[in-house]
């Protein structure tokens, strides 16, 4: 079997090129292994090998951000890697931030898998560790000798695509991704366990901390409405019939933006609902019933409203992710404000 | 009120002339149950057929999982207020044939009905890929209103169950549990230097196919009350809902409730239980704020040390459980949520979709976004036609060989809320 190919990243520093004074140089590719390589190199062992390394200044880096990733990909990429490691960073922020930026570039345009290494308080580990592996280090070079089985070991995993185990077993730093698995006591004992314990004034670990919100404040209270556009934007999983851009009944990873010109009111004949949280039976009679267009019509001819923008945004809220719904929110939000919506009804199911 | 359990193990289920028990094996009448369901004129066809553990089937779209049970003695008769008169049950003696299930399927009602598979990858994830299953498949008369098809539906199944439950009226069971609760008073000098413990049980009430019945009130016709434990075991509550098929609190569920259960293994042990506040889910602000308030009272009415509470489906009813841990908590009691995940099919996102810093103890019944993979099956009970629009599912789930791609929320009680399962979440 052919050697996996490793494309290793590290800085200025640790490619031996001195110290602050030098960086600034900008990125460089080398052949084979350069400093903190040659161990990494040698526990890869006989499976994986770096066949390249590239270098670059933290400062330079952190100027000319996107022209140093941009180059350095190209080097990469020549190279052809199984897997890109960059590090450890060990406590060095602006190394840190130079490795999470390039592992998640060549994860994103080379679509391999990337392994970075950190210590915990290293700013790079909040910034990147929901979406790369990080491993744990201490907090300087003297870890080295630790850091590198652990990341050595991840990075055959992950090469060779076998299962990654937790970050206890890994040694990574935990992303925040909550993973399934089974328990060796149904959930109702563990539940009363916990009560005993709690009742007991003993230690009783939650089995999920509670999440925190991106909880926003609302806008002010809109003036004068009559002189204002208003758009519809919806959870209730109203599309048009055939449901042409096939989102999703539960866990929508999509959204649609639906033309109303020149209607007055939803037609059951054009539109139909494919939400899966609630039942379906009085919305297919009458759409209007999530977004009231027919309504909505009425105040715009009264001069209630300034005017209704004519489409409506819709997608399915149940089962859908926060990270998702986010997504959906800063994508639209942008075509509402350029197309001078002053306020939006949000109606759910 | 006391209540004598008795369990008669089954390990098969055949066809048979008559209905009964004999070493173990079910032989099921089945026309004798075709013509209980075809009484009802708002069904047109019924098929039964039988799904085995180990078995290449797949069972779909699934309404409701009945165990059947039978009333030996005491008050009252199975699934009172449903399909027996309303009558006080929970005492004396009733049998019930452990192993084997009656499930409801057949064409989708809604959109939230599941998948079991009985063998392959996936079966590890419900229940009752172990049980000996007698499968109703029903056909809805023509043009029958979507409500009017779940009601019959559930009757049927209901009216099945304890029809197939009377084979196990005059059988000695392999093991009899017994399960006591006194009258407060007395239940508290019973055991005077234990905590107080209670279940706060959350039924699904949300309407619309999103229901539950106790006594036949639906629950979001109630305000908050109080059961004996047992009472639940003889049916006093029925599932009548189409909730996400992953956390669908079945009737099998109600009745084989683990909260209850895992309580009573460790009364006059470790803790008094005390008793079970039935609340409900209902969508209006106004019903979660009454309903919460209520169950605040109870807790401290009952001078309740601690308390387990379980919800049934995600999302709008994650508010009422945190209002219901705030209130337990503020009238004096250590609380203990049981609960499911939500967290996006990449997992990084909340698990939930409202929060409360006294949520500070929760058991996980797993991550319902993640997808897995189903291999075909020999045999279909019931139709894949709706996969794709089911919970879970998605365009292009289903592919031609038979074969599905969704996530586990398709599959009935993956990760149902009420800790029956051993399924749970980490942090990665």
């Amino acid at each position: 079997m052919r050697k996996l190919r490793v494309v290793h990243y590290i800085n200025n520093f640790f490619a031996g090129i001195g110290g602050e004074e030098k960086a600034d140089i900008p990125p460089e590719v080398r052949e084979g292994v350069v400093g903190p390589g040659l161990a990494l190199n040698k526990a890869l062992g006989n499976e994986a090998e770096i066949v390249a390394t590239v270098i670059c200044g933290d400062s330079y880096f952190g100027q000319k951000t996107d022209s140093a990733k941009e180059t350095m990909l190209e080097m990469i990429k020549s190279h052809k890697p199984d897997i890109f490691v960059a590090g450890p960073a060990f406590n060095a922020g602006r190394y840190g931030f130079a490795c999470g930026e390039m592992a998640m570039y060549v994860e994103k345009e080379l679509e391999i898998p990337v392994v970075s290494a950190m210590y915990r308080e290293n700013p790079g580990v909040d910034m990147y560790k929901r979406d790369l592996h990080i491993i744990e280090t201490e907090i300087s070079a003297a870890d080295m000798r630790n850091a590198v089985p652990r990341m050595a070991n991840l990075v055959l995993k992950l090469a060779k695509g076998e299962e990654v185990g937790s970050p206890a077993e890994e040694g990574y730093h935990e992303r925040g991704i909550r993973v399934n698995y089974f328990h060796e006591k149904r959930g109702s004992e563990r539940g009363v366990d916990l009560l005993v314990k709690k009742m007991n004034g003993q230690e009783c670990v939650t089995e999920y901390p509670m999440p925190v919100f991106d909880r926003v404040d609302p806008n002010p209270a809109v003036k004068d409405i009559s002189k204002v556009k208003v758009a519809i934007v919806t959870s209730g999983g109203i599309v048009p019939q055939g449901n042409p851009d096939r989102i999703e009944s539960s866990s929508a990873t999509k959204y649609g933006i639906y033309d109303i010109n020149g209607m007055d009111r939803l037609s059951a004949d054009d539109f139909m609902t494919i939400h899966g949280g609630y039942d379906r039976a009085f919305v297919t009679e009458d759409p209007n019933l999530v977004v009231p267009l027919d309504v909505m019509r009425e105040m715009e001819s009264e001069g209630v409203i300034g005017e209704l923008a004519n489409y409506f945004v819709t997608t399915t809220g149940t089962g859908t992710s926060v990270g998702n719904a986010k997504g959906f929110g800063e994508d639209f939000a942008q075509k509402l404000v350029a197309d001078g919506v002053g306020a939006v009804i949000l109606t759910s199911t | 009120m006391r209540l004598e359990l008795g369990k008669i193990n089954i390990t098969d289920v055949q066809p048979g002339e008559v209905t009964k028990v004999e070493n173990g094996t079910l032989y099921v009448n089945q026309q004798e149950i075709i013509e209980l369901a075809l009484k009802d004129d708002r069904i047109k066809d019924v098929r039964v057929e039988f799904a085995r553990p180990g078995e290449s089937v797949r069972i779909a779209p699934v309404k409701d999982v009945i165990e059947p049970r039978v009333k030996v003695s005491g008050s009252g008769a199975m699934f009172p207020g449903m399909i027996n008169k309303v009558k006080t049950v929970g005492s004396g003696r009733t049998h019930a044939l452990v192993g084997a299930n009656v499930i409801t399927c057949g064409k989708i009602v809604g959109f939230q009905e599941g998948i079991i598979d009985m063998s392959g990858p996936t079966a590890k994830y419900t229940p009752f890929s172990e049980t000996n299953n007698i499968c109703i498949v029903i056909e809805p008369a023509d043009n029958l209103e979507t409500h009017d098809y779940e009601q019959a539906a559930r009757l049927a199944g209901l009216k099945i169950g304890a029809l197939v439950g009377e084979a196990g009226k005059n059988v000695e069971p392999d093991e009899v549990v017994v399960y006591e609760t006194k009258p407060i008073a007395e239940q508290t000098a019973q055991y005077p230097n234990l905590p107080k413990v209670g279940y706060i049980h959350m039924l699904q009430s949300q309407g619309l196919l999103h229901d539950t019945f106790y006594y036949g009130v639906d629950a979001k016709q109630m305000v908050p009350t109080f059961m004996y434990p047992t009472e639940i075991m003889d049916g006093a509550i029925t599932s009548g809902n189409c909730v996400a098929p992953c956390d669908k609190v079945t009737t099998f569920h109600h009745l084989n409730n683990p909260v209850i259960e895992d309580l009573y293994k460790r009364h006059g042990k470790d803790l008094n239980f005390i008793g079970v506040i039935l609340t409900n889910e209902n969508v209006f602000l106004a019903d979660k704020e009454r309903s919460s308030d209520m169950v605040g009272k109870f807790v401290e009415f009952l001078g309740l040390d601690g308390v387990i509470i379980t919800e049934e489906g995600y999302g709008n009813p994650d508010t009422d459980l945190m209002m219901n841990c705030k209130k337990a908590t503020d009238a004096g009691a250590k609380v203990v949520l049981i609960t499911d995940e939500f967290p996006g099919r990449d997992g990084k996102s909340q698990s939930l979709a409202d929060a409360v810093p006294e949520a500070d103890t929760l058991v996980s019944c797993g991550n319902g976004n993640v997808i897995v993979e189903f291999p075909p099956m020999d045999k279909i009970i019931g139709t894949l036609d709706y996969v794709e629009t089911m919970i879970g599912g998605y365009e292009g789930s289903l592919r031609e060989d038979g074969s599905i791609e969704a996530e586990i929320q398709i599959i009935i009680a993956s990760t149902i809320a009420n800790g029956y399962n051993t399924l749970s979440a980490r942090m990665y």
